[in-house]
């Protein structure tokens, strides 16, 4: 017999206005926030910032 | 002594100013004409408009500064321009109107060798009937455009959630306020920070929160979208931005023109011409943005105001306003040195030029009514207009009328936006967003217009902490602080 298997963050595509398009699951969320990942993305953001800007002027 | 006049002490005026201070020396004047006290870091009006800071917190007195820069500074507004001089004078001059508390209304002349106009947008609430009057914003709705009109926001918002903490339903609309609206990210992030404020004060669950914007797509920000580089993939922000109010049930209304705003209701209507009503109990609308209506004389006191200025009021530059089909719009229609075609002493930097056409694709409601962004200048865009106006004037004062011109295309700079969502440094969080060229060029870049190793886009608290460091910054630079040349635009 098959359980039933809610996945909370999935529930919104139910929504027909959210049902094309894509929506993270708990991994991608954790890592939003998850200091040590966040620290090396905010150097790497940094850097291609600050190429942006230089190619900017 | 040469003269250099900058009318608007906001983000181009300013850079353009100080800047244009720091390399002419003594040896030439410059005068900032703005009718403003303070100035003011308004990305971050978007914290006040949720109640995370204060109006002193995002603005600091002019006056100080430009003191220390020896640049003179007029509190008052720019009314008129005479780039012929009159018929007693052949000196160009500005016709003033001071808005310092001492000598409000009174008027006066400024002559000048050198203009930069930086009076960036006139907030144009009054387009759309119930929205406000003139430049005015009205009683049913709030804004976040001024941190004055952002204090309002948040006491507003304060109110609205009481009232849910007291079971009391609310509805959030928030967006753009006319179909011919910019700035859309400015609503973007605010809607994102209300949505993130009412979940931390646990009443998430008693909002209805709403999206309406006359954007076609959801993430088209004036720029016609973009493709950006996200975990590995090349994707529309379109799917990028529908993602983030899916993750939030936030819903939306697209391709939507506000065509009346009453007391707890707008009315819109759609690009496919159908017309509909919705209710709120607070809502941002986003006023469309129009030049400050300056007018310009020649010699003899006619009005060349058509001459001098677009029927939008943003002053023409070196752009190619031919009027031509969106099929044949080009990256080169952009202007270079923002330099007046007519008056060559006269220049305009930030949201004052008059671009040569919008950005996005243009559309029409099947009953003719104009439904499209309008395109975005952002900050760093005016501050890098801004400098590259005061090194070009610099030149012409101090090398002579020939000199080189400095050049800054929007569709060769980019631009990075930092949209967040809450302000604490570990939950709030925030997508960051870089874009290059901000005016795509398909010439160039064949696939999307833009270089996808510059357009990219991700979100998490890098983003958020990228935002933090940028408003410390900025106001730093705007305060001339030891080192603020070193900061880029
Ligand atoms: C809520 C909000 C959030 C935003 N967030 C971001 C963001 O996160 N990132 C970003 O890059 N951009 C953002 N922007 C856009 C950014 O603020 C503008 O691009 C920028 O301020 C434009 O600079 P400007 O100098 O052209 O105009 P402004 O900064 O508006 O300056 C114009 C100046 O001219 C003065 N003035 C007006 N009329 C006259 C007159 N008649 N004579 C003389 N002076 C006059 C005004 O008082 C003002 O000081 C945001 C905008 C808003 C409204």
């Amino acid at each position: 017999m098959s359980e039933n298997k809610l996945v909370e963050e999935e529930l919104n595509f139910q929504k027909e206005q959210f049902s094309l398009t894509m929506i993270p699951g708990k991994f991608a969320r954790a890592m939003r926030t998850c200091v040590i990942w966040q620290f090396i993305r905010f150097l790497i953001i940094n850097i291609k910032m600050i190429v942006v800007v230089s190619k900017s002027h | 002594m040469a003269r250099l006049v900058v009318l608007g002490g906001g983000v181009a005026g300013h850079t353009t100013a100080t800047f244009a201070a720091k390399w002419l020396g003594s040896e030439h004047e410059v005068v900032v004409v703005t009718p403003n006290a303070k100035w003011n870091w308004i990305p971050s009006n978007i914290w006040v408009g949720v109640g995370q800071m204060t109006k002193e917190e995002v603005t600091f007195d002019l006056a100080p500064v430009y003191a220390k820069a020896g640049i003179n500074y007029y509190q008052a507004k720019a009314v008129s321009l005479n780039p012929e001089g009159s018929e007693s004078s052949d000196r160009p001059f500005v016709t003033i109107e001071y808005t310092s508390a001492d000598k409000a209304g009174q008027s006066e002349n400024i002559e000048y060798d050198y203009i930069v106009n930086a009076t960036g947008p006139k907030l144009n609430f009054g387009a759309t009937p119930g929205l406000g009057e003139g430049s005015n914003l009205g009683e049913h709705t709030v804004s976040v455009c001024t941190a004055d009109h952002a204090v309002h926001a948040s006491e507003k918002f304060a109110e609205a959630i009481e009232k849910m903490k007291s079971g009391t339903r609310q509805k959030f609309l928030i967006g753009t306020g006319h179909g011919m609206c910019t700035c859309q990210g400015a609503a973007f992030e605010y809607i994102f920070n209300i949505e993130h404020e009412l979940r931390k004060a646990g009443v998430r669950d008693m909002a209805d929160i709403k999206w309406i914007s006359n954007e076609s797509f959801l993430g088209d920000f004036g720029m016609g979208g973009l493709h950006m580089k996200v975990g590995g993939y090349v994707v529309s922000s379109k799917l990028f931005a529908e993602s983030l109010f899916a993750e939030r049930s936030i819903d939306w209304l697209i391709g939507a023109h506000t065509s009346k705003v009453e007391a707890g209701k707008v009315e819109y209507e759609l690009l496919d011409g159908s017309t509909g009503e919705e209710e709120f109990d607070f809502s941002m609308l986003i006023p469309p943005f129009a030049g400050v209506g300056l007018k310009a004389y020649d010699k003899a006191g006619e009005d060349i105001t058509d001459t001098v200025f677009a029927p939008n009021g943003f002053m023409k530059v070196d752009a190619d306003y031919t009027p031509k089909p969106y099929a044949e719009w080009k990256a080169s229609d952009w202007p270079r040195t923002y330099q007046n075609p007519t008056y060559k002493n006269m220049f305009a930097a930030g949201i004052a030029f008059a671009p040569p056409h919008i950005i996005s694709k243009p559309m029409k409601s099947p009953n003719g009514t104009p439904i499209n962004p309008t395109p975005p200048r952002t900050g760093m865009p005016s501050g890098i207009i801004g400098k590259a106006v005061a090194h070009s004037v610099s030149d012409l004062m101090t090398k002579g009328e020939n000199a080189h011109l400095h050049e800054a295309s929007m569709a060769e700079m980019g631009a990075a936006c930092v949209a967040s969502a809450g302000k604490g440094i570990f939950d709030g969080t925030a997508a960051a967003m870089t874009v290059y060229p901000v005016v795509p060029d398909f010439e160039k870049y064949p696939g999307t217009g833009r270089d996808t190793d510059y357009t990219f886009g991700e979100i998490g608290l890098a983003g958020h902490w990228i935002k933090h460091i940028l408003h410390h910054l900025f106001i730093y630079k705007a305060k001339l602080n030891p080192g603020w040349t070193l900061i880029p635009e």
